[in-house]
């Protein structure tokens, strides 16, 4: 375990009850998930028991308790999404990666999910790899994006 | 940037700011709002920057990357001032064009102006088109105009006026009480009179008080706090700042969603700023107010925008919903009397109390007040954020501003209220829009999402849209909302499949009934609205699935049979390699068929095809 890099992290917090979901979010960002042993630190600096804080890790959908990919690939699929083919888009995706919806690739490269409403509705479908918006994607447009990545 | 010490030193300041600014500084205003980003706005402001340079005019026009502008399906909008010439879908390739005509020449491309679509006139300035003309802004007023990263340019649009005024001119108790003439009503969905939630709060004994900002928007198909907390984080400062004034609170917290990463990135900024400034921290441009602001995000949970579950999350907790009363404003944060309004409510609030609540009332209905802004999408023209007075019919919002329907199709409904809401039929278009006419109608208000739906959309997958989205964000805490919801959804995916029965329909009424009647909080409270109203004004539609295993405007895939037009395929092969089971084939360079016992019915071959020549029956 690499404890300087926690501890890097819990030093940013007075490890409060209320810093839980922080503290965890930065983890999540800086090992790309929660790693167990991570975890049992947390609880102990935080006096709560673990499972309250698994309770929290499984509650909310941005924290994952298996290392996630290098890439996030996040295909919208709220309402105008929806309407505009978002679901078909997923799909697309899934099959071109070769992982279903909510996993990860083989190579570790790519994380698929779905996710409801990005906020750019009106250039639905919308898709977004890391911090990068796609607008008005097409099934025909996914292998050249995808690319860029690979 | 100083240290902001007095009252005199922010006028001061300020003035030295805007003696500064020459009102005919040619501007060159890029959008960098949630519809035009995604389209290219950085890409399109680095070419702006390049070809000013290469010009040599770099010196001479001021170059900005703003907030949202708007009219987002005609994105990327690019505002050129003091003209107010208007361009839209700019990409940097018409960049040198505009340096040229416009910027060294003062002339207008006419080829990337509006044009009315019916006269073909061209409309050049933001002021020609009739989206702009419409529309009265007070929350986006200065998203086009500001640079969301400078307290400077805030400042010099008024901003931080209202704090000056209320910390040396106004009791706490004027300020409630002037919130509540305004009529003002939260505008996150509920519609609670925010002066009378601000009051409760002040007369609540614990100590210390707590204000939070809602930005969790969670609606899918709402995007008007986004752009928001992007375009004009100040604004929301400001307004949290009144509140906190007003109740007698020294602690403020900002929850925002993980998924918007530039409105935390603005938010934390803009509170960097002023706290460096003095406008946040102890003694207040030396007054007796002393406020401070924190960011939470969100980690990705729907129910969050639900007050209770919100203020849990902050505290560390799952974010499941607590009973009320208590209510908030009692017991909050940590227990302590809480006020929760959400973005769009605190951006108002400066302005009322600068303009006067008389100003603020004057727009609206009787019940409703003020403006509301409206992220309209779907099937529309013209998308992208509006902001009208209350009251304004739901025909003007989709024909006037969004310019009807697209593609030249039918209108068939409006969804509001994300989904709690409901599907409104042709009917009521001239229902005035305001939080009692839209529930009268079995919709709400919600956050304002209106996506418009056309001849293609069908209202059972809709319904299916929305139980499959609650079912997913329900908690799981209270047995109506957790199981019911599953129940609702496996009737409607039945349906959708073909497996539609006659009694589905007494089932779904009655698992409505006890949804609305039994669930604990707002989520599942609410959850019944897509169904009944769907039910209500399309129950043929449900008919045609039932009894007919037919989907009339051709989306549930189970119902619908892919073949392709040996006539129009031009056997390109694009459906062959997106079918994910290898149901396409044929000869090479003849026309491709599809195997009816292999297709799944996923439709992809219909998207990748360029030619339209997979239809569907």
């Amino acid at each position: 375990m690499d404890l300087q890099r926690l501890e890097g992290i819990l030093s940013r917090y007075d490890c409060q009850p209320a810093d839980l979901i922080p503290v965890l979010q930065d983890i999540q960002d800086s090992y790309n998930y929660l790693p167990k042993d991570e975890l049992k630190v947390v609880a102990e600096r935080l006096n709560m028991p673990l499972a309250h804080i698994y309770s929290v890790a499984t509650f909310f959908t941005m924290f994952s308790l298996v290392p996630k990919g290098k890439h996030l690939c996040k295909v919208c699929v709220g309402t105008t999404c929806h309407l505009k083919g978002g679901q078909r888009l997923a799909e697309s995706v899934s099959n071109r990666l070769g992982v279903e919806i909510g996993y990860t690739t083989k190579d570790m490269n790519f994380t698929l999910e779905t996710v409801a409403c990005l906020g750019s509705c009106a250039q639905a479908p919308v898709m977004m790899i890391d911090d990068t918006y796609y607008a008005r994607v097409t099934v025909d447009k996914v292998p050249k994006i995808l690319k860029k990545y690979q | 940037m100083p240290f902001i010490e007095s009252v005199d030193h922010l006028t001061e300041y300020r003035r030295r700011v805007r003696a500064a600014r020459d009102p005919q500084q040619l501007q060159v205003l890029v959008c960098g709002g949630p519809g035009c980003l995604p389209l290219g706005s950085e890409e399109l402001a680095a070419a702006f920057a390049a070809a000013m340079e290469a010009k040599g005019i770099a010196g001479k026009v001021l170059l900005k990357t703003t907030g949202c502008h708007g009219l987002c399906s005609h994105g990327v909008r690019v505002l050129i001032r003091p003209q107010e010439i208007s361009y839209q879908k700019v990409t940097p390739e018409d960049v040198p064009e505009i340096v040229e005509t416009t910027l060294v020449n003062g002339g207008i491309v006419e080829r990337l102006v509006y044009h009315d679509p019916e006269s073909q006139a061209p409309c050049p300035h933001k002021m020609d088109i009739p989206f702009y003309q419409a529309q009265n802004p007070l929350v986006l007023r200065k998203l086009d105009v500001i640079d969301p990263e400078s307290l400077d340019d805030y400042l010099a649009v008024g901003g931080y006026r209202t704090l000056r005024k209320i910390l040396f001119q106004m009791t706490p108790e004027e300020v409630i009480a002037a919130i509540e003439k305004s009529g003002l009503r939260g505008r996150g969905g509920g519609g609670f009179p925010t002066g009378r939630k601000w009051r409760l709060c002040r007369e609540a004994q614990a100590q210390p008080k707590f204000v939070i900002c809602n930005g969790d928007e969670g609606d899918p198909g709402a995007f008007m706090d986004r752009a928001v907390m992007e375009g004009d984080p100040h604004a929301v400062i400001e307004g949290m700042m009144v509140g906190a004034y007003a109740i007698g609170a020294l602690r403020g917290y900002i929850y925002v969603r993980h998924e918007y990463p530039l409105a935390v990135k603005r938010l934390q900024k803009a509170i960097d700023q002023a706290r460096e400034f003095g406008l946040l921290g102890s003694n207040i441009l030396r007054s007796n107010f002393s406020f401070d602001i924190k960011i939470s995000q969100g980690a990705g949970a729907f129910v969050c925008g639900e007050e209770t579950a919100l203020i849990a999350s902050i505290e560390g907790k799952i974010g499941e919903p607590m009973p009320r009363p208590p209510y908030p404003v009692q017991a909050g944060l940590f227990g302590l009397p809480t006020v929760i309004n959400n973005v769009e409510t605190w951006a108002n609030v400066p302005e009322i109390i600068n303009m006067g609540p008389e100003w603020f009332a004057a727009m609206g209905t009787e019940k409703s007040k003020g403006s509301k802004v409206f992220s309209l999408v779907g099937a529309v023209n013209n998308t992208g954020l509006v902001e009208v007075p209350m009251g304004t019919s739901l025909r003007q919002i989709i024909f006037d501003l969004g310019g009807g329907i697209a593609h030249n199709r039918e209108f068939k409904a409006v969804q509001t209220g994300g989904p709690s809401g409901g599907c409104i039929p042709p009917q009521y278009l001239d229902l005035p829009v305001d939080y009692d006419s839209l529930q009268q109608v079995g919709s709400i208000m919600g956050s304002g999402g209106m996506i418009v739906m056309d001849s293609h959309n069908c209202m059972v997958d809709v319904a299916r849209y929305f139980i499959t989205f609650l079912m997913e964000e329900s908690c799981g805490k209270c047995t109506p909302c957790r199981e019911g919801l599953k129940q609702l959804l496996a009737i409607l995916n039945d349906i959708t499949t073909g497996q539609g029965e006659e009694h589905h329909f007494d089932l779904m009424e009655d698992i409505c009934q006890t949804l609305a009647t039994a669930s604990l909080c707002g989520l599942g409270q609410s959850a019944a609205n897509p169904v009944r109203s769907t039910l209500k004004y399309f129950r043929e539609e449900y008919e045609r699935h039932i009894r007919d295993k037919k989907c009339p405007a051709k989306v549930c895939r189970k119902l619908l049979t892919y073949t392709i037009d040996p006539n129009e395929c031009t056997s390109c092969l694009a459906c062959v390699r997106e079918c994910p089971v290898g149901a396409i084939s044929g000869p090479k360079k003849e026309p491709q068929v599809i195997d009816q016992d292999i297709c799944i019915k996923c439709g992809l071959c219909v998207d990748a095809c360029q030619f339209d020549a997979v239809k569907v029956e």
